[in-house]
């Protein structure tokens, strides 16, 4: 059986469901990033997937830009948690309401 | 002469330096012997200046004097459009009638300065300079008034004269009764006033200058108004509106008698020789004006003579003796108006001057009756004064029997002359004034009657009580405290307790000083000799005082001096000349035998009045009594003055008080009522408006915030400050959004 786009985006639609709902549900926040991560990479499966249906790299250029993204998001996000953890001795995602009113 | 200015300086200065340093620092002799002085140098200049004026030829006796400018040119218009340009000097003028005047004001002014060291003497300190620096403004005003060249320098004078007169009138301003004839005096003067000061107002609109010169030269040149009222008649009755105010003529002689509370030697400068004139001398110097409105010159005479016969007809009651003083005063000047009225200048201005020696003379002497009766005025409680007061006693029979008109003395030459005039004028007038001569020497004489005759009826006295020192006699006492009832000016001033405190006790009636008797003296020779100038040529005399006076009453003596070329009387006697000339010149044609028939007449009139009055008082006394019993009714009017004090009040007075409290009435309700209404319906419509505010505007803001602070209340509850919500959010958002994005395409 021949592998076709629409086996890529339904891998990349379960993954994003999966990160989705990884993002709602979970209360650490290290959880909450990966899940982040599940959402990106299931974007850069679709991207990469059609750069080779169309043979076109600009797809594989643009997740090349999302991984770079990616890594940076994850750098600046765990500085915050360790920040936040060096505060409050806790990475549950609970206790971060300080935007509340 | 170029020193006339000098003339009211000199008593001015007096009057400045009592009045600034002499009441805080000068003793009594300083301050009176300041004040004499400053007369007796200003005496001396108005003789020096008289001379030289004597020596001028007849027609060139006019001589301008202009000090400084005092207003300069302003541009004021007149009443036919012509822009003038209104100035006044300080100028002063000397001719015939001012020359007089100020031999008059400054002769008598000085015996009377002297006379008044003496009799102000009992006074405190301070109050004899306060009196001298009164008395030498006075003079200072009122030769301002006699010399000033135009009306604006004479109604400096003429308003100074009435307020010293206020201030001497009230001079014993603690007792009640002086204070209020003072301010009586001043404020019917104010009426007067304003009648003269529209005068001048309208003189100016029409002639476009206030010098009496020009006014007089423009004047000569208009019609006379006999058929008409006109503009000149205006200007006239308006004067004589003031005249009949500053001399106390009808119907604004009420405040004369009411003078005599101010000290005797002030009724005698005051309100006997001068200032009371001034009306007289104000209408002489507006002879020309005068001539030209023979309707005013009628109303004048009529006036002139009603006055003098009223006036008379009140004095033969009156007990008082300043007040029949006064009265005669009144009387006097009647007959100097009636003398300008029927257009005798020269004989009213002789009069004036004549009046002023002999009724001096009596105020003075009637001072130094009451001085010696220890301020008692009443004639009632006189009586034989004779042998106490021979000096007084000698010289005011001498001024009685010259107001009376016995020849040879200087009443009798002036009042003839006036007269003759009136017989020559109006029948009538001269009836009436033959009339009021009976009473005039009826009157006169039951005062000397009443004072120096008979028996003594005053109060007694401890004869020889040795200046006070011993103890008290009980009778003297008595006698003391009855006096001090009647007390005039001893009562009435704190300093002296009774009559004559400085004196010690009173010894009854004695000589007074001779301060006091030497002015009477003086002017007993003056009232004397002072007719002589003027006796009339029908009896040999050449009526000097007339001739030397005429250029004052005429236009043509100032156009003379205008244009010395034109100087042999080309301008002199045209048909539309004054009629004072033409009432001169007629003077010759009337037969002599008239004029000896008048003179003998009036003297048998003097003479029975007298021995009428002699007859009343003297011999049988009881006649005067039964008269006044069976005459009740006549008699009563005339004690009460003819209820002219009573009518004013009712009138005028209390018409006044009534129109004032009807003008309060309508202040309290409309005018302060609609102030209060506006008050009332800005605080109420305040208080709707605060209640709209409250409500409506309140209610708005509040409404906002309450339905923020509800709103919020419900939309904060989204904001939970978990992230996760938030996404969940964004979630639905992205998935609504999608799927109306999929559902509408």
């Amino acid at each position: 059986m021949p592998i076709t786009p629409t086996h890529y985006m339904l891998l990349s639609a379960a993954l994003f469901i999966i990160g989705v709902i990884g993002v709602m549900v979970r209360r650490n926040i290290i959880i909450i990033f990966m899940s982040i991560e599940l959402i990106l990479n299931a974007v850069n499966i679709n991207l990469v997937a059609f750069s080779a249906q169309l043979h076109n790299v600009v797809g594989q250029v643009f997740a090349i830009f999302v991984i770079a993204v990616a890594a940076a998001e994850a750098a600046v996000g765990l500085g915050i948690i360790l920040a936040f953890y060096r505060n409050k001795e806790s990475v549950n995602i609970d206790e971060m309401n300080l935007m509340r009113w | 002469m170029r020193y006339i200015w000098l003339i009211p300086l000199l008593p001015g200065i007096g009057a400045a330096i009592n009045g600034l340093v002499g009441i805080k620092y000068f003793s009594r002799k300083t301050a009176g012997v300041l004040a004499c002085t400053m007369m007796a140098a200003a005496l001396a200049v108005s003789i020096a200046a008289f001379w030289q004026l004597l020596g001028l030829p007849a027609d060139a006796r006019a001589v301008d004097v202009v000090v400084a400018q005092w207003i300069p040119s302003i541009p004021l218009a007149t009443h036919n459009g012509v822009v003038g340009m209104f100035s006044a000097p300080w100028g002063f003028r000397l001719d015939p009638l001012s020359g007089m005047m100020i031999l008059v004001v400054t002769g008598i002014g000085t015996l009377i300065h002297v006379y008044s060291t003496a009799y102000i003497h009992d006074e405190p300190r301070g109050g004899v300079a306060r009196f001298f620096c009164y008395l030498n403004l006075f003079c200072f005003f009122m030769l301002m008034l006699v010399l000033g060249n135009n009306f604006l320098v004479m109604f400096v004078g003429w308003e100074g004269v009435g307020l010293c007169s206020y201030l001497l009138i009230g001079y014993w301003y603690e007792k009640k009764s002086a204070s209020d004839a003072g301010k009586k005096a001043f404020i019917t003067n104010r009426i007067g006033d304003w009648g003269f000061v529209l005068g001048v107002f309208l003189i100016y609109s029409t002639f476009g200058t206030l010098d009496f010169r020009a006014i007089q030269n423009a004047a000569a040149t208009m019609p006379i108004e006999s058929m008409h009222f006109g503009v000149l008649s205006f200007i006239c009755l308006l004067l004589f509106v003031g005249a009949t105010g500053k001399s106390a003529q009808i119907p604004l002689f009420v405040w004369l008698p009411d003078a005599m509370e101010g000290p005797t030697p002030v009724s005698a400068l005051i309100h006997a020789a001068t200032m009371v004139t001034a009306g007289v001398y104000m209408l002489g110097r507006n002879a020309v004006l005068f001539s030209h409105a023979p309707t005013v010159m009628t109303i004048v005479a009529f006036v002139g003579v009603l006055t003098a016969l009223m006036a008379a007809s009140i004095g033969l009651v009156q007990y008082d003796i300043k007040r029949v003083l006064a009265y005669s005063t009144v009387s006097q000047l009647g007959y100097m108006f009636t003398a300008m009225g029927v257009g005798a200048f020269s004989a009213g201005a002789f009069h004036l001057m004549t009046h002023a020696f002999f009724k001096a003379l009596l105020f003075l002497g009637s001072g130094s009756v009451i001085h010696a009766m220890g301020g008692e005025q009443d004639m009632r409680k006189m009586g034989g004064l004779k042998k106490h007061l021979p000096v007084t006693f000698a010289t005011m029979m001498i001024g009685t029997l010259a107001i009376a008109g016995i020849v040879p003395l200087s009443g009798f030459f002036s009042k003839d002359e006036i007269l003759f005039q009136a017989f020559l004028h109006n029948k009538a007038i001269w009836a009436v004034a033959v009339v009021t001569a009976l009473m005039t020497a009826f009157y006169m004489f039951r005062l000397m009657a009443m004072t120096f005759f008979g028996g003594y009826r005053g109060p007694a006295w401890e004869a020889g009580g040795g200046h006070g020192r011993e103890p008290a006699a009980q009778a003297h006492d008595a006698g003391h405290g009855a006096h001090a009832a009647h007390d005039d000016h001893g009562g009435g001033h704190p300093s002296t307790g009774s009559g004559h405190g400085g004196h010690g006790a009173w010894h009854g009636p004695h000589e007074s000083p001779t301060p006091m008797t030497f002015p009477l003296m003086a002017l007993a020779v003056g009232a004397i000799v002072a007719g002589f100038v003027g006796i009339p040529a029908a009896i040999g005399g050449s009526n000097a005082i007339e001739k030397f006076l005429e250029p004052s009453f005429t236009a043509s003596a100032v156009q003379l001096k205008l244009d010395a070329t034109e100087a042999n009387g080309s301008v002199r006697l045209q048909p539309d000349e004054a009629a004072a000339a033409a009432e001169h010149d007629q003077e010759p044609h009337a037969s002599r035998n008239v004029e000896i028939g008048l003179m003998g007449f009036s003297l048998l009139v003097a003479i029975s009045g007298i021995l009428l009055a002699r007859k009343f008082y003297v011999t049988s006394p009881e006649i005067s009594d039964s008269l006044a019993e069976r005459w009740a009714g006549p008699h009563k009017v005339l004690s009460n003055k003819y209820y002219v004090d009573e009518a004013y009040n009712a009138t005028i007075i209390n018409g006044t008080f009534g129109a004032g409290k009807g003008l309060w009435a309508v202040d309290r309700n409309v005018v302060d009522g609609a102030v209060n209404g506006t008050g009332w319906f800005t605080i109420i419509s305040a208080w709707f408006s605060g209640l709209a505010d409250r409500i409506v505007v309140d209610g708005l803001v509040n409404l906002v915030g309450r339905i923020c602070e509800e709103g919020s209340f419900w939309f904060r509850k989204i904001q939970t400050g978990l992230v996760q919500n938030y996404a969940l959010l964004m979630l639905f958002g992205v998935f609504a959004f999608v799927s109306i994005y999929l559902f509408m395409r």
